[in-house]
């Protein structure tokens, strides 16, 4: 049974659907409405409140935490300079993907790891002969992601951080209602956007300073369902649905590699071995059998595919994990892994995971789709993510 | 007098309202040069936002949209254009008695709240709007092509009313009964033989009246609320959303697609009269003189004002002229816009909450709205009058300073012909404000200390502003004697006038008003298909 979470005395009156869900051991509120077309909004166009306190968070410290984590990291997180965050996954000694998350070096030699899933034992493993400590701080800290495009004007008003200078992933300690916080620009939504960490016996007055600032900015309690559709729009995958951690599955088929999740561009080969390094290399040299990609449904095929049945098209009201086949001609070539009608962009997209030689942009797969209890195939075209990019994500 | 090189452009598009813009990029995009001539300073017509008052953007004439239709948004692209819509879901009523009917996109939720008044209208109402929806459906082929024309002999014609017969066959006896009277009846009739709560049935009737000079007792309204059924977003029917930005934003969107697409708009640029040589529209005069030609004119604006002032009698059949005189435009109502510093609280439910983020309407009751109704029918203008209001602002952030608020009031009954003339609409601009914040404020007691600015927009106003002739915001009435092939007159539903090579692609001509842009779609692969440039 899930725990409440350090915000749970403010978000539970607020959850008046009662739709809750277990992330990491904590009730985690799916939706505060019957449906989360509010909050998404919120997030795309005011701003959204999200308890981001089930996140596992782990401090490094030590002459050597930066020599630790570059052993690692897939990415040389070692080159962040103090007050940066890092996007980074780690490997397995085969290369194949255990989890991901964000670096933030705090100090020179203290820096904080997010993951998905618990990471002590990884981070005790790999740090063997380290001159570094390792904290589990998930307990400790509780944690809120505020974002959206009236975000930074929230954070303006309710904190004394200089936000100019707070450009995109980086971070810096700050004062809320006289609480000693950390403030990351930071997030999960592809958007402007901040993450705020904090005590945990703080956490109620973060959320109360924010909600009062965040009033005249049009600030809402925003739930898990609309994180999920802004991820996807934001082409970020996600543990356990889009890919699996290597050390967790038995099939070889379900592991991956950083090439084959879109995340090569954080492999950094060229420095002194860490784990997985060599096996990377070779598939570098060799080309990834997998890719991941983004597909566009031709909404036109959908509305006719329904218009045969007498129906008008319809979509799930939630983003979707149900992996559906992906075709081309008569071959099943990947799967998708999560998809969503995108509100913002009309349009119904999806992340999959495709054979690399079906993987080329502009390349017209086929989806599997399901009307009145019939599989059926549309189109859907191979598309380049993130679907969703706006500028003032990253702007000054 | 300057003369530009002899058709230097495909076509000219007088007008850039959304239809004018649609018009022109969908030409474009098959190739063609065009021109877009708009008399004011910025584009869209009655489709505009606007800075009245400093920090604050009034969606000045229509306010919300639901009707765009998605393969538009889809061909021109829209969303990269900056094209967001936000939700709009509830509808929130107040009553005088203290009470409220707050409707939501919560099947349950609206369920409990209509069973406050009537157990068995809470129960039929979710049947009621899939009934309506499925009618929608069906209608829904009529409003993406071309008005289908019984008079027209031709075999395409009888094709297309076979393709339509076979849509409705088998349906059955009782569904084509019930569609007839819904053709007939009056918007109270219809819904009274679903629900028995005047509550519930007086806010739904109003969707029967908008725009047009009827009462919600008029026979022939009750098809006018389909068409409020119709409306879908995201493939979702009877959705209403607001654009963000305001409505100028879905202009600028689709003026930002139509130079994409290498149309050419000039602001400012009023069009005098058409350039008609031989019977054939050659293309426009500018006030001033300026002369541009084109092999084709597309008139974006109302039949009125296209073939009695643009074109001039002289070159127009008598016959189609003494149609277009009959073509009723006669607006109804008024749009009343304020900047707030505050959200103001209702009396019957305080404090800030989802009833102020949707829909609000003020339609008490039957015998109100039909008292508003009677006031008009004698010139003058309703004293308590229908309201239709959105405080766009909550949802959207950037049409108002942060904590302040922009309040979108949708009046009726305004009439254009107020018993003292149309033209003394001035000397009763601000009675007319006051009568509306007036009848507000019984609802909103503290209302009136919030407004830092108002914004009253008469149908005078809408007709010497935006164009709008007699300040009809649909271009016509919907009502049904104006509708398909009927729109704006026998024959000529198709786009197509009786003076060669011009064209109309505005919401005089079908599927109508509201900002729909299929008139401008539909124009467009007229003209591209008749090869008439």
């Amino acid at each position: 049974m899930p725990v409440p979470s350090p915000f749970h005395e403010r978000t539970a009156p607020l959850c008046r659907s009662l739709r809750w869900k277990d992330w990491a051991g904590y009730a985690a509120v799916c939706s505060y409405d019957t449906t989360h077309e509010r909050e998404y909004f919120a997030f795309r166009e005011t701003a959204g409140l999200l308890d981001v306190s089930p996140l596992f968070k782990y401090e490094v410290e030590g002459p050597d935490a930066a020599a630790l984590l570059k052993r690692m990291m897939v990415r040389d997180v070692g080159k962040l300079a103090v007050g940066r965050v890092g996007y980074s996954c780690w490997c397995d000694d085969a290369g194949k993907v255990v989890d991901d998350g964000t670096v933030a070096r705090l100090d020179d030699d203290h820096f904080r790891v997010t993951a998905a899933d618990p990471t002590l034992h990884w981070l005790q493993a790999v740090g063997r002969g380290f001159r570094a400590t390792i904290e589990d701080s998930s307990a400790r800290l509780a944690a809120l992601a505020l974002q959206g495009p009236t975000s930074r004007a929230i954070l303006a008003a309710a904190s004394d951080a200089d936000l100019d200078a707070l450009r995109f992933f980086g971070t810096t300690r700050a004062r809320i209602d006289t609480l000693d916080v950390w403030i990351t620009r930071t997030g999960y939504t592809g958007d402007l956007g901040y993450e705020i960490w904090v005590e945990r016996g703080g956490a109620l007055r973060l959320w109360d300073a924010l909600m009062a600032a965040g009033r005249p900015h049009g600030i809402e309690p925003a739930g898990l369902d609309a994180l999920d559709v802004t991820r996807i729009e934001a082409g970020f995958v996600l543990l356990g649905v889009d890919y699996y951690s290597a050390p967790k599955v038995v099939l070889e088929s379900r592991k991956s590699s950083p090439f084959e999740l879109g995340l090569g561009w954080t492999v950094h080969l060229d420095r002194a071995p860490f784990v997985g390094r060599d096996a990377l290399a070779a598939e570098k040299a060799r080309g990834s059998e997998w890719a991941l990609v983004g597909l566009e449904v031709s909404w036109e095929a959908l509305e006719a595919l329904y218009e045969s049945y007498g129906l008008p098209p319809s979509l799930p009201a939630t983003a979707r994990r149900d992996g559906l086949p992906v075709y081309s001609g008569a071959r099943q070539v990947g799967k998708v892994t999560s998809h969503t009608w995108s509100p913002l962009l009309k349009k119904y997209v999806a992340l999959a995971s495709v054979l690399a030689s079906h993987a080329a942009t502009g390349r017209v797969l086929e989806m599997e789709h399901t009307v009145e209890y019939e599989r059926r195939r549309v189109p859907a075209r191979v598309v380049a993510t993130p679907f969703f990019d706006p500028e003032r994500k990253r702007k000054p | 007098m300057t003369a530009s090189a002899s058709s230097a452009y495909d076509a000219i598009v007088v007008g850039a309202g959304h239809n004018g813009l649609v018009c022109a990029a969908y030409l474009a995009r098959a190739g063609r040069r065009v021109l877009v001539v708009e008399r004011r300073h910025k584009v869209g017509g009655a489709t505009t936002t606007e800075e009245i008052y400093p920090g604050f953007k009034y969606s000045c004439c229509s306010y919300v949209v639901s009707l765009l239709r998605p393969w538009i948004i889809r061909d021109l692209d829209l969303p990269r254009h900056g094209y967001e819509i936000l939700p709009l879901e509830e509808t929130f009523t107040p009553f005088p008695d203290g009470r409220y009917l707050l409707r939501d996109s919560d099947p349950e939720r609206t369920k409990r709240a209509i069973a406050k008044f009537s157990k068995r209208d809470a129960e039929v109402y979710k049947q009621f709007g899939a009934r309506m929806a499925e009618l929608g459906r069906l209608v829904k082929p009529m409003i993406d092509g071309p008005a289908p024309d019984p008079t027209a002999r031709s075999p395409r014609e009888l094709l297309r009313l076979l393709k339509l017969a076979r849509h409705v066959r088998g349906r059955g006896e009782e569904w084509l009964v019930g569609n007839l009277k819904m053709l007939t009846m009056s918007a109270v009739d219809f819904l009274a033989e679903w629900f028995e709560s005047e509550q519930l049935i007086a806010p739904m009737s109003v969707s029967g009246i908008i725009g047009t000079f009827l009462g919600i007792r008029s026979p022939g309204t009750a098809y006018v609320l389909l068409h409020h059924y119709m409306g879908e977003i995201d493939g979702s029917y009877r959705a209403w959303g607001l654009p963000k930005g305001g409505t100028g934003a879905i202009a600028d969107a689709i003026a930002s697609a139509a130079r994409a697409l290498g149309v050419e708009i000039r602001t400012e640029a009023p069009v005098e009269r058409v350039l008609v040589e031989n019977g054939r529209a050659a293309g426009v005069v500018l006030a001033g003189g300026e002369e541009l030609r084109a092999k084709a004119v597309v008139s974006g604006v109302d039949p009125h004002r296209t073939f009695l002032g643009l074109v001039g009698e002289e070159h127009l059949p008598p016959e189609f002229t003494a149609e277009i005189r009959r073509f009723k435009l006669r607006g109804s109502s008024g749009k009343v816009n304020l900047a707030l510093d505050a959200l103001p609280e209702f009396a019957c439910l305080p404090g800030v909450g989802p009833h102020l983020r949707g829909d609000i309407t003020i339609a008490p009751s039957i015998d109100y709205l039909e008292r508003a109704y009677d006031e008009a029918k004698y010139g003058r203008f309703s004293r308590r009058p229908f309201m239709d209001i959105v405080i766009p602002s909550l949802t959207d952030p950037t049409v108002a300073p942060p904590g302040q608020h922009v309040m979108s009031i949708f009046v009726q009954y305004a009439p254009y012909k107020l018993a003292e003339g149309a033209a003394d609409w001035p000397n009763q601009r601000e009675a007319f404000g006051d009568a509306v914040v007036d009848t507000l404020a019984e609802y909103l007691p503290n209302l009136k200390e919030r407004i830092l600015h108002r914004q009253v927009l008469t149908p005078w106003d809408l007709e010497q502003v935006y164009g709008l002739t007699e300040g009809n915001i649909f271009h016509g009435e919907l009502s049904l004697e104006q509708l398909a092939f009927l729109r704006p007159a026998a024959g000529w539903s198709r786009y197509r006038t009786p003076v060669e090579r011009l064209w109309m692609c505005a919401s005089g001509t079908h599927p109508g008003g509201g900002i729909m842009g299929a008139p401008g779609a539909l124009c467009a692969q007229s003209m591209l298909s008749a090869r008439a440039l």
